[in-house]
C-alpha cells in the first residue's frame, strides 16, 4: 500500500511536470508581446524594453520556464497582468475555495441521487421505470448548461424567489446562505453529471446481476434486499467511483458556463477572465491547480477502488 | 427398491422459455424421484435441459421461464405453488446448490469466512462469532488445511479445488436434506476431481443427505451415483440403477452414448479402429422433433419413431424408459451394433522425422525489469524438453493444468519464442518466432484450438475463413475459382454440407465449428497439426465424431499430430506415442501401450487412477494426489514430483534429480524407483483405461 502510494505520487509529480511544460509551451505560442499587452498600445518603447527586462522576457525560453516553475513550486506565482497587478496566489486560492465548495456540494447532491436512479434502472432493466429514468437523464444531459441554468433562474429565482439568481455570497455568509447560493448552480451541474453516473451504475448493476454469485446468494435463502444491497451493489458500484472522480476534476475547472450564468466566482470564471485579458501568468496558475486536483481525484479513485476490490493488490 | 417416501419427486414436469412472442418447451413431461441417502445422477449433453431441471428442482428459474405443467413435491409440499418467501426458507436450509464454476459463484468482494458465516446467521440464527466459528468448522470438514487462514482470504486467492471445497462447505452448513450438484468438478483437473468426488461421497453419506449429481461425464456418474436419469432434448430417455444403465442399457441413446466413449483399442496388425458415433447433432430448443426427440439420430429408429412420441414407461419399480423399441432391445431381438469399426490402416507411421524439438526452455517473467527488481523467480514453464514427432504419427501430451503442455505447443507453433533449444521441421532448422518463419514453414505447421467459439472471427463466414487461409498461405496465387473449389473440397473432407460456406460461426453448433477449425488447419495440407484440447469443449456424442475425423484425415494426408489433452482416454485412442508432463518436464514417454500399462511413473499412475471408469463394477484404484501442484515459480528440488508423490521412497527424492530410465522398448520413466521395483509395486492394480469394456 505504501509502495503503491509512493509510486503513484511519483507518477503524479511527473504528470504535473509534463503538463507544466506543455502549458508553458502553449502560452509561448500566443501572439502578441506581453510587455506591450500590459503597458498598452501607446506605451513608449523604452518603457516596454524596461518591462521586458523586468519580467525576464529577454531570457531564453527554457530559462523562463525554469524560473516560472521554481517560482511556482516555492509559492511565488507571480503577479497578474491586470490593473493593479495583484498577487496571483491569494487570488487563485480564494477562487479555488469557492470551486471546492461548489464541487463538494454538487457531488453531495448528484452522487446519491444518480446512484439511486442508476440502481433502480439496473434492477428494472428495460422496464418502464428504467426507460423513464433513461429518457429523463439523457434529455437533461443533452440540454446545454446555459439553458437549464437560465430556466432554473427564471423559475426558482425570478419566479418563485426561493433562491438567489446570482451566486456571489460574501465570505462571511452563514452556512444556510451558502447553501441557498449554491443550490441552483449545483442542480445545473447535477443535470450534466447525472446521465454519466446513472448509466455507469445501471450498467454495473445489470452486469453484476448476471453473475453466478448472485444466484449463490439467492439460493442461500437471503432476502432479495440483502442480495442486492450487500452482494450486488458492493461490486456494481466499483466502476462508478472512477466516473465520480473524473466528475470532480470537471467540477473544479470545467464549470465555465455554469459559473458565468450564475456569476459564481470560481476557477472556471477566473480562467475565462484570464484568457480574455491574455493574463498569461494567471492562466498558467489556474490550469496547474485544476490539473493538480484532477490528478489527485484520480489517485484517490484508484485507492478507493483498490481498497474496495480485494482482487487488486496495491504493490 | 426402497419403499420410503422420496425426498423430492418431479411428476410430468414441463418448463417453457419465452422466445419472442412464443413459448418453447425446455423440459417436457419429466419424472424424477430421489430417495433419502441416494446419489442420483443426471446425465445429458448441452441443450438437454439438465441444468434447467436441476435448478427447477429448487424452483429457481430464469426470468423468461415458467412451469407449464406438473408438480415438484419436496418434503411433502408441492413447491411449484410456494411463495418466494416460503422458497427462501427452503433455499440454503433444506436444499442447497453446489454450483459448476466455484470462482464465479463466490462473491469476489467478501472473504470466504463471511460467505459461509452468512448462512449460519440466516438459517441457524447464530450470532456473528458463532457463525464464523461454524464456518471455520465447515472448512475443516471439507479438509481444508489451516481453515482459520483460509476463512480470512478472498475467493480469487484460492486454487480451483479449494474454491470447490468452499462451495460444498457452504452447501453443507445447514445439513440440507437435498444437495444439487451442478457439474461441480467439470472445470477441475482429473486428479483434483478424484479427490473432490471422494469428499462429496463421504460427506453426502455422513450427512444422511440425498443428492442430485449433474454431469456429462458418464465415468463420474458410474463411480459416484446409485441411480441415474438420462436426459435428451428436454425429455427423460431412461432412468434406472447405475448397474442397469451401464451394464444392461435398453435405450438406444444410452447404448450409443456409452459406445462412443473414447478408449484405447489394440487392433490387429495393419488395422485401425473407429469409434462408434451418434450421427447428427442434438436438436436445438426451437426445432425439437415432435415425435421421439432422439429418432433423427437413432440407429434403431423405425417409421413409428418419426410419427409418434413414445410414452415414458415404468418397467418396474426402479426403471423407466422412453422408447418404442425397448422390449426388443431388452429381450435381445434387436441388437445395436456398438463395436468399434475396424478399417484397414491407410498408411502406418513412417520413420521420417517431421518435428524435432531439442532441449526447449521457456521462462515467463524472469527477465522483465520488474521481475529483476523484485527478485521474483520467473515461471519456468518448459524446462529442457525434447520431443520428436514422426511422419503420420501422433504424439499425445498429457498433464495437469500448469504442467507446461500448452506452452510447449505454443513454442512449437512459434506463438512464444523459446529461450533456448532448437527446433527442426522436416530436418531443416525452424525459426523460433512465428513472424520470422517463411510462408512455407507456416504452411507446414497449423493449429487447432480448444474453444472453437473463440477461434473463429464472428464476422467472417465459413467460406471466407477458409479462403483467407488459402490466400495468405498458398505457395502460388490462387484464382477465385480455385479457392472456391478448394473450400468445397475442405468442407467435404470434414463432412460438412457445401452450403455451410455461407454460414457464420453463430449459425454452427460447437462440433460443426470445430470441424471448420479442422478444415482450416488442413487447408494448407500441413506436415504437423498442433491440436490443443480440440475435443474438451465438445459434448460426449460429438467428441467421438471429431476424434474419428482426426484419425481419417491423418490417414488421408499423412499429417502428424501433436495432440494435447487432459483426457487420457482420448489421448489413448488417437496417439501412438505419449509424453506425460509435470511442472515443465517430461516425466514419462513411450508408445501408448507402454505408458498405459505398468510400470508407470507414479504421476502417470495417479493420473490413470484418477480417471472415473464408465463401469460401476470396476472400482478404480484409490491413488489420490493431495494438494495442488507446486508453483512453477518455485520448482521443488530433487524430483519435482516428490511433494505429492504417493510412492516417495525417502530423502533421495528431495535432494537428487531422478534418472531417466529406459524401461525397455524406448519407454522412459524419470524416477528413483528402479523399473522392476515399480512393476512389482504396481502389478496388481487394475488399469481403468484398459480394463473398461463396455
Amino acid at each position: 500500500m505504501i509502495r503503491f502510494l509512493l509510486r503513484r505520487l511519483a507518477l503524479l509529480a511527473i504528470t504535473l511536470l509534463i503538463t507544466s511544460a506543455v502549458i508553458f509551451a502553449l502560452t509561448q505560442l500566443l501572439p502578441g508581446d506581453v510587455a506591450r499587452l500590459i503597458l498598452g498600445r501607446e506605451a513608449r518603447p523604452e518603457a516596454i524594453a524596461a518591462l521586458r527586462e523586468d519580467l525576464g522576457l529577454n531570457n531564453s525560453v527554457p530559462q523562463q520556464y525554469i524560473d516560472w516553475l521554481t517560482g511556482f513550486v516555492t509559492g511565488d506565482w507571480g503577479r497578474s497582468f491586470v490593473s493593479g497587478n495583484p498577487l496571483i496566489r491569494p487570488l487563485v486560492m480564494d477562487r479555488l475555495g469557492n470551486s471546492l465548495r461548489l464541487a463538494g456540494f454538487t457531488l453531495l447532491i448528484s452522487v446519491p441521487l444518480s446512484v439511486f436512479l442508476g440502481v433502480i434502472s439496473g434492477l428494472n432493466e428495460n422496464k418502464f421505470v428504467d426507460n423513464a429514468i433513461s429518457i429523463f437523464t439523457l434529455s437533461v444531459v443533452g440540454l446545454p448548461e446555459f439553458v437549464t441554468g437560465l430556466v432554473l433562474i427564471n423559475v426558482f429565482a425570478l419566479g418563485l424567489g426561493w433562491f438567489p439568481a446570482s451566486a456571489t455570497a460574501p465570505a462571511d455568509a452563514s452556512l444556510g446562505d451558502w447553501i441557498r447560493q449554491l443550490i441552483l448552480p449545483a442542480i445545473t451541474a447535477t443535470f450534466v453529471l447525472m446521465a454519466y453516473i446513472v448509466r455507469m451504475t445501471r450498467a454495473g448493476v445489470i452486469d453484476e446481476l448476471k453473475k453466478s454469485y448472485v444466484r449463490t446468494a439467492t439460493l442461500k435463502g437471503l432476502p432479495r434486499r440483502t442480495v442486492i444491497i450487500k452482494h450486488v451493489l458492493r461490486n456494481a458500484l466499483l466502476p462508478t467511483i472512477t466516473v465520480v472522480a473524473l466528475s470532480f476534476g470537471w467540477l473544479i475547472g470545467g464549470l465555465i458556463v455554469i459559473e458565468n450564468v450564475f456569476s459564481y466566482p470560481g476557477l472556471g470564471r477566473l480562467m475565462t477572465n484570464a484568457v480574455e485579458r491574455k493574463d498569461i501568468p494567471l492562466m498558467q496558475a489556474v490550469v496547474m491547480v485544476v490539473i493538480f486536483f484532477f490528478a489527485i481525484a484520480n489517485l484517490l479513485a484508484d485507492v478507493v477502488y483498490a481498497l474496495l476490490n480485494p482482487r487488486i493488490r496495491l504493490d | 427398491m426402497t419403499q420410503t417416501t422420496p425426498i423430492i419427486e418431479a411428476r410430468a414436469l414441463s418448463i417453457e422459455y419465452k422466445f419472442g412472442r412464443g413459448w418453447l418447451n425446455a423440459l417436457h413431461d419429466v419424472n424424477l424421484t430421489i430417495y433419502p441417502n441416494e446419489i442420483h445422477g443426471l446425465v445429458g449433453e448441452s441443450g438437454s435441459g439438465k441444468s434447467t431441471l436441476a435448478l427447477a428442482l429448487m424452483r429457481y428459474m430464469a426470468g423468461n421461464a415458467r412451469i407449464s405443467g406438473g408438480t415438484i413435491v419436496f418434503d411433502g409440499v408441492d413447491i411449484t405453488r410456494t411463495t418466494p418467501t416460503e422458497m427462501r426458507a427452503i433455499w440454503g436450509s433444506k436444499i442447497a446448490l453446489v454450483p459448476q464454476d466455484a470462482l464465479a459463484s463466490l462473491n469476489p468482494s467478501y472473504t470466504i469466512g463471511e460467505q459461509i458465516a452468512e448462512i449460519g446467521r440466516l438459517h441457524l440464527s447464530l450470532d456473528a462469532r458463532t457463525a464464523w466459528a461454524c464456518g471455520i468448522d465447515m472448512l475443516r470438514r471439507v479438509k481444508i488445511a489451516d481453515p482459520e487462514a483460509v476463512a480470512a482470504r478472498y475467493p480469487h486467492q484460492l486454487s480451483g479445488g479449494m474454491q470447490q471445497r468452499v462451495t460444498i462447505a457452504m452447501a453443507l452448513t445447514t445439513k440440507p436434506r437435498l444437495l444439487i450438484l451442478d457439474e461441480p468438478t467439470t472445470a477441475l483437473d482429473v486428479t483434483t476431481q478424484a479427490v473432490i468426488v471422494d469428499l462429496f461421497r463421504e460427506l453426502i453419506r455422513e450427512n444422511d443427505a440425498a443428492a442430485l449429481y449433474v454431469s456429462h461425464d458418464l465415468g463420474l456418474i458410474a463411480q459416484l451415483c446409485d441411480r441415474v436419469t438420462v436426459l435428451y432434448g428436454g425429455e427423460v430417455m431412461a432412468s434406472a440403477s447405475i448397474e442397469n444403465v451401464f451394464k444392461h442399457p435398453i435405450h438406444p441413446y444410452t447404448i450409443s452414448l456409452l459406445a462412443s466413449l473414447p478408449r484405447p483399442v489394440n487392433p490387429t496388425h495393419g488395422m485401425e479402429t473407429r469409434l462408434p458415433t451418434i450421427e447428427g447433432v442434438a436438436p436445438s430448443l426451437a426445432d425439437r422433433p415432435k415425435a421421439c426427440v432422439f429418432a433423427p439420430r437413432c440407429p434403431a429408429a423405425i417409421a413409428i419413431c418419426h410419427t409418434e412420441k413414445p410414452p415414458l414407461e415404468q418397467i418396474n419399480a426402479e426403471r423407466t424408459v422412453r422408447c418404442h423399441r425397448w422390449r426388443e432391445i431388452a429381450d435381445c431381438t434387436l441388437v445395436i451394433d456398438t463395436a468399434p469399426k475396424l478399417i484397414e490402416m491407410s498408411a502406418p507411421p513412417e520413420a521420417g522425422m517431421v518435428l524435432d524439438a531439442d532441449h526447449l526452455e521457456k521462462t515467463f517473467g524472469g527477465e522483465s525489469m520488474f521481475g529483476r527488481l523484485t527478485k521474483r523467480n520467473g515461471v519456468h514453464a518448459v524446462d529442457d524438453v525434447s520431443v520428436h514427432i514422426n511422419r503420420r504419427s501422433t504424439l499425445g501430451l498429457v498433464g495437469e493444468s500448469g504442467s507446461g503442455k500448452t506452452t510447449l505447443a505454443r513454442l512449437i507453433v512459434g506463438l512464444e519464442a523459446t529461450d533456448d533449444g532448437n527446433l527442426h521441421l522436416l530436418n531443416a532448422p525452424l525459426n523460433a518466432a512465428v513472424d520470422a518463419r517463411s510462408r512455407d514453414e507456416l504452411r507446414q505447421i497449423q493449429m487447432i484450438f480448444q474453444n472453437p467459439n473463440d477461434a473463429m472471427n464472428p464476422f467472417m463466414s465459413v467460406g471466407e475463413t477458409l479462403a483467407r487461409t488459402l490466400k495468405r498461405l498458398s505457395s502460388q496465387p490462387m484464382t477465385t475459382a480455385q479457392i472456391d473449389a478448394r473450400v468445397a473440397e475442405l468442407l467435404e473432407s470434414v463432412r460438412l454440407p457445401m452450403d455451410y460456406a455461407a454460414r457464420y460461426p453463430t449459425e454452427l453448433s460447437g462440433g460443426e465449428k470445430q470441424r471448420v477449425a479442422i478444415a482450416r488447419a488442413f487447408a494448407t495440407t500441413p506436415a504437423l497439426i498442433v491440436a490443443d484440447e480440440p475435443t474438451s469443449a465438445l459434448d460426449v456424442s460429438v467428441q467421438s465424431v471429431i476424434l474419428n475425423l482426426l484419425k481419417d484425415l491423418r490417414g488421408q494426408h499423412g499429417t502428424s499430430y501433436l495432440f494435447i489433452s487432459h483426457d487420457l482416454k482420448a489421448v489413448a485412442y488417437l496417439a501412438d506415442w505419449i509424453a506425460v508432463m509435470y511442472l515443465g518436464e517430461i516425466v514419462e514417454e513411450g508408445t501408448s501401450e507402454h505408458v498405459y500399462t505398468m510400470p508407470s511413473h507414479p504421476y502417470t499412475e495417479a493420473l490413470i487412477s484418477a480417471i472415473p471408469v464408465p463401469d460401476p463394477t470396476i472400482k478404480s484404484k484409490q491413488i489420490r494426489l493431495h494438494g495442488d501442484p507446486p508453483s512453477a515459480r518455485n520448482i521443488p528440488t530433487g524430483c519435482r514430483f516428490h511433494t505429492r508423490c504417493p510412492r516417495k521412497i525417502g530423502a533421495i527424492c528431495e535432494t537428487d534429480v531422478p534418472p531417466y530410465r529406459d524401461a525397455g522398448g524406448e519407454h522412459f520413466i524419470r524416477c528413483h524407483i528402479p523399473v522392476e521395483e515399480l512393476a512389482r509395486l504396481q502389478q496388481d492394480s487394475p488399469n481403468p483405461i484398459l480394463d473398461a469394456q463396455i
